[in-house]
Parts: C-alpha cells; sequence; structure tokens
C-alpha cells in the first residue's frame, strides 16, 4: 500500500467532568488507505467521537490530543479552522445516520448537493446544476429532475440516504466517513444503500471509514474491522476473520446476536472484564 | 386450538378521511393461544404497531373484533381489561416519567388496582426482571437503557397480566443489552405461562423469540409461518422472501 490517507496513532479525546477530564477516547490508532475499514461498537464505546475527532467537530470543551493525527499532508491537530472548512466536505465528507435529521429541512435537495459542489469548487451555478444532476443518477435515483425540487420531508428514508450520499460525495472527497448511515433505515433498504455507498467509494477511489454497532454488517461490508470499547481499541481484525475473532468481548459480542438458522434456548449475555481496558482511569462506561 | 387467548378478527384501521385517509391496518386476523409468543414482522410504516396499540385500547376508533379468551374487548377498555393485557413499549427512554422515582411509576398500577403489600410486590417485579430491590430509589435518568427496558417490563408484570403486548422492546438496545432483556422475557413466559405478542422489524428477534410469525406489509398481513419454516426459509409471498433475503444477507459471516 501507498501512502496511508489517514493516520492516527494515540488519539485521545477527553470531556471535563466533576472529578477532572473522564475519557471518551484513550488512545486509538490506525491508518487508513484506499479502502472499506469498519469501527464497531456499541453505544458508548467512543466509535463516533472518533470520526468526529477526525473532522474536528467536537465540542469546543473536549481536550483532543495525538501522537499523531494526519490526513496525507495535513496536520488535523494544527490545522487553522479556515483550512478546517475547506477539508470538511471537500477532502473528508461525513454522512450521519437519520437523513430526516441530517439534512436542511427549508431546503430542496437538489439546492443542498449543489451548495456542497460549489463551496467546494469555483463551479458556475449551470455546471453545479448538471453535475448535481448527473451525481443523483449515480446514487441509483431514476427521476434526477423530479427529485432534485423536493424537500427532505417529502424523502423516504432510503431516498433521504441516496441525497447524502450524492451530497458528501460530489466534491470528490478523499475519505467519507459513514456514522450508521443505514440504521435509521428498514433491512430491505439498507442493502442497496451500502451497495451505493461502495459504488460510489469505489468509482472514486476514496478511502472509507463505516462507523456501526452492528457487527454482521460490517464485516460483510469492510475488509478490516476495528471493535471498539470503553473508548479502546480491542481488536483489529480482517473483515472476513470475524468468525475467528480472539478477543473475548468481539466472541461474546458475535455470539450475543440472535441466531437465525437455528434456535438456541439462551442467549449469551457478554460480560465485561476491566482488565481488557488497559488504563482505567475513570469509571466504566456502562454498568 | 381451543379458545385463543387473544384473537383479532378483521380488524381495520385508519387515519385521517376522505382522499387524505390511510388505512394503516386492513383486515387483520390472527389467533394467538394461551402461553403462546407470536411475533409480527413488518418494515416502518407497515402497520404493525398500530396494531398492538388498537389491541391496548390506544387506537378506540378501529373496524373489527378484538376477543381476549372469546370475548369481545370491552371498547373503551375497563379495568378488567388491563387486568388481563398490558404493554411494553419501543423506548425505554421516552416511556418512563423522568421526574418520578421508579418507585412512584411502579406503586401508579399498585394504587389505581388498589393492591395490598405494595413494597414487597415492588421488590418481587424487580428481582424478576434481574434488578436489585434498591433500584426502586433511582430516577429512570440514573439507569441505562437495558435497565430501564427492565423498569419497563416490571411495570407491565406488576398487575399479574395473562397477555403481554410488546412493541419493539429491544430495538433501541444495543445487541449485547438486547440478550439480557430477551432472555429475562423468555423466562418469564416460561415461569409464567405467559401469552406474548411481539411486534419488531428484526427478524432475528421475532425468530428467538416467537413460534408463529405474520409478516406485515402496507397495512395487510401477507403470510403467518411457523418458526421453523422461517429458519428454513419457507415462505410462499415474494415479499417474505425479500424480507428474510435481507436480513440474512449479513449472516454469511456465521
Amino acid at each position: 500500500m501507498t501512502d496511508p490517507l489517514l493516520e492516527v496513532r494515540n488519539l485521545r479525546v477527553a470531556y471535563p467532568s466533576a472529578h477532572g477530564y473522564s475519557d471518551a477516547l484513550r488512545g486509538i490508532s490506525f491508518t487508513l488507505g484506499r479502502e472499506k475499514l469498519g469501527i464497531v461498537g456499541e453505544s458508548g464505546s467512543g466509535k463516533s467521537t472518533a470520526g468526529r475527532a477526525i473532522m474536528r467537530l467536537l465540542p469546543a470543551k473536549a481536550r483532543v490530543t495525538a501522537d499523531v493525527l494526519r490526513l496525507s499532508d495535513v496536520d488535523l491537530l494544527a490545522a487553522r479552522e479556515s483550512e478546517m472548512r475547506d477539508i470538511r466536505g471537500g477532502r473528508v465528507a461525513m454522512i450521519l445516520q437519520d437523513p430526516r435529521y441530517a439534512l436542511n429541512p427549508l431546503k430542496t435537495a437538489g439546492s443542498q448537493i449543489m451548495e456542497s459542489y460549489r463551496i467546494h469548487t469555483k463551479a458556475s451555478r449551470a455546471e453545479a446544476r448538471d453535475r448535481m444532476l448527473a451525481m443523483l443518477e449515480d446514487v441509483h435515483i431514476h427521476n434526477p429532475g423530479r427529485v432534485a425540487g423536493l424537500y427532505p420531508h417529502e424523502l423516504s428514508g432510503g431516498m433521504g440516504q441516496r441525497v447524502m450520499i450524492a451530497m458528501m460525495l460530489i466534491a470528490s472527497p478523499e475519505i467519507v466517513i459513514a456514522d450508521e448511515p443505514t440504521s435509521a433505515l428498514d433491512v430491505t433498504v439498507r442493502g442497496q444503500i451500502l451497495e451505493i455507498l461502495n459504488e460510489r467509494v469505489e468509482a472514486q477511489g476514496a478511502g472509507l471509514i463505516l462507523i456501526s454497532h452492528d457487527l454482521p454488517l460490517v464485516s460483510d461490508f469492510c475488509d478490516r474491522v476495528l471493535v471498539m470499547y470503553g473508548g479502546q481499541v480491542m481488536e483489529e481484525l480482517a473483515a472476513r476473520d470475524l468468525s475467528r475473532a480472539r478477543h473475548p468481548y468481539t466472541v461474546s459480542l458475535h455470539a450475543s446476536l440472535p441466531p437465525l438458522d437455528h434456535a438456541v434456548e439462551e442467549l449469551i449475555v457478554p460480560e465485561y472484564d476491566p482488565s481488557w481496558l488497559t488504563e482505567t482511569t475513570n469509571e466504566h462506561p456502562k454498568p | 386450538m381451543s379458545i385463543p387467548s387473544l384473537e383479532i378478527k378483521n380488524l381495520s384501521i385508519s387515519f385521517g378521511v376522505g382522499r387524505s385517509g390511510v388505512l394503516a391496518v386492513d383486515r387483520a386476523n390472527f389467533r394467538v393461544g394461551s402461553g403462546e409468543a407470536f411475533g409480527i414482522i413488518g418494515e416502518s410504516g407497515s402497520g404493525k404497531s398500530t396494531i398492538l396499540r388498537a389491541i391496548t385500547g390506544l387506537h378506540d376508533n378501529y373496524d373489527g373484533d378484538v376477543l381476549i379468551d372469546g370475548q369481545m374487548a370491552p371498547r373503551p377498555r375497563n379495568r378488567d381489561f388491563f387486568k388481563t393485557v398490558q404493554m411494553v413499549f419501543q423506548d425505554p427512554y421516552s416511556s418512563l416519567h423522568p421526574r418520578r422515582m421508579i418507585r412512584a411509576t411502579l406503586m401508579e398500577p399498585l394504587e389505581i388496582y388498589g393492591l395490598d403489600r405494595r413494597d414487597a410486590r415492588i421488590a418481587q417485579a424487580l428481582s424478576d426482571v434481574g434488578l436489585a430491590p434498591e433500584y426502586a430509589y433511582r430516577y429512570p435518568h440514573q439507569l441505562s437503557g437495558g435497565q430501564r427496558q427492565r423498569v419497563a417490563v416490571a411495570r407491565a408484570l406488576l398487575l399479574e397480566p395473562r397477555i403481554l403486548l410488546l412493541d419493539e422492546p429491544t430495538s433501541a438496545l444495543d445487541v449485547s443489552v438486547q440478550a439480557g432483556v430477551l432472555n429475562v422475557l423468555n423466562a418469564l413466559r416460561r415461569a409464567r405461562g405467559l401469552t406474548y405478542v411481539m411486534v419488531s422489524h428484526d427478524l432475528r428477534v421475532v425468530a428467538h423469540m416467537c413460534s408463529r410469525i405474520a409478516v406485515m406489509t402496507h397495512g395487510r398481513i401477507v403470510e403467518e409461518l411457523s418458526v421453523e419454516d422461517l429458519r428454513a426459509q419457507r415462505a410462499e409471498e415474494p415479499y417474505t422472501r425479500t424480507l428474510i433475503a435481507a436480513s440474512r444477507a449479513a449472516v454469511t459471516a456465521d
């Protein structure tokens, strides 16, 4: 692999609390090339915090430190806010969970996609409009002209998520961070949306970080998976090796899922071992 | 089948009138035997939760019949009805009163029904769902999602109902927490011979919990099948097959 698109080493995020700082991320490290990386964890594991820290979208009170947080040539921790504005949406794009909340309810789908394109390129309105319509077609919307004129509340969940993908990929970012992109969608739509996301990311040669709580989905879709718990990476493994995961957390998480093809008397409830967290500076995140 | 615990006959529910009216449930029929767990699966907007809300009386303007032990459920629902039928809602973050201690929430049904030994019943209900008695003295925000849903189950069980309606009881929870709540629900059903009607969009959960499953789409029950048929993918309807295929897509890693 050539130089990684993104390098993260010892990333830490802490929030002020009643007793000093409390850690949300406790030193995670990974690199991302032109590949699909999954970050899996349960609520409170720090997976979304990791995505937001890369975008520098955490609230000002959060204390973010890292040995390295680098987007190919840019040191993301040292970048000025004006530089970050070019990077967000331009070089690193983020797809959020629920299009009903993430899209601007007062603007049409088309104008939001055009806005995203024109902020990051010097394109004229007419040019942006053509690109927008082409992009809507790329995310398998059959009637781009009509959908462009619709407001977010007129879109179904699956349609809304296509619009969001179009909006995020139109500026040809190097990295796409998708934070639970399908968990607000129905099962029959999830597959289509992931397929479209995969198609666009591969066509544009971008790197993808898929953040999800859904272990089977991530292992099916990604090349590599990071399993997170309590703000730390428990295990990194090739997605196809998931069934051979060794860390007790990954194993028990996998086993707690009700199986579809056979019956079990009782589900396995994961138990947590404090020793998994090499640093025990604060309380257990989930009792 | 002898007289079913719960029977739905030609149940239709619509919202709005005239051209803007929506038929949310279109002539649904099913019967659930005593001690059985019946599942309803479908995607958002299919009308699955609306059926539960009609059974429990939250949507009172339905057409068709709701029968409990062969008897027509009274309209509006009365106190006796709720001693037999209770419901657990989807979101444990919004179904518990945020400014009431758990004890006050659990006390309410006991007061309404004038039951005795209230503190003992509360302690017992909490221990039945795997919570220590001290939890009675906490507020909802001091509990995790799984603990709150256990409290919601405890509240529903305080009146010792025979039929429990479960509306996506674990969809707001992490899988590891879901496992614990599902285990509690299964254990309670076995121990007390409860009858469950469970609504979910998650095929895995329904397959784990229920012996018979109705598949809903666009307000209609298109197919009813046994869990064995579901696991073996023996479905007649194209929609059911699509649903099974989509849910299995991510299972290949197993």
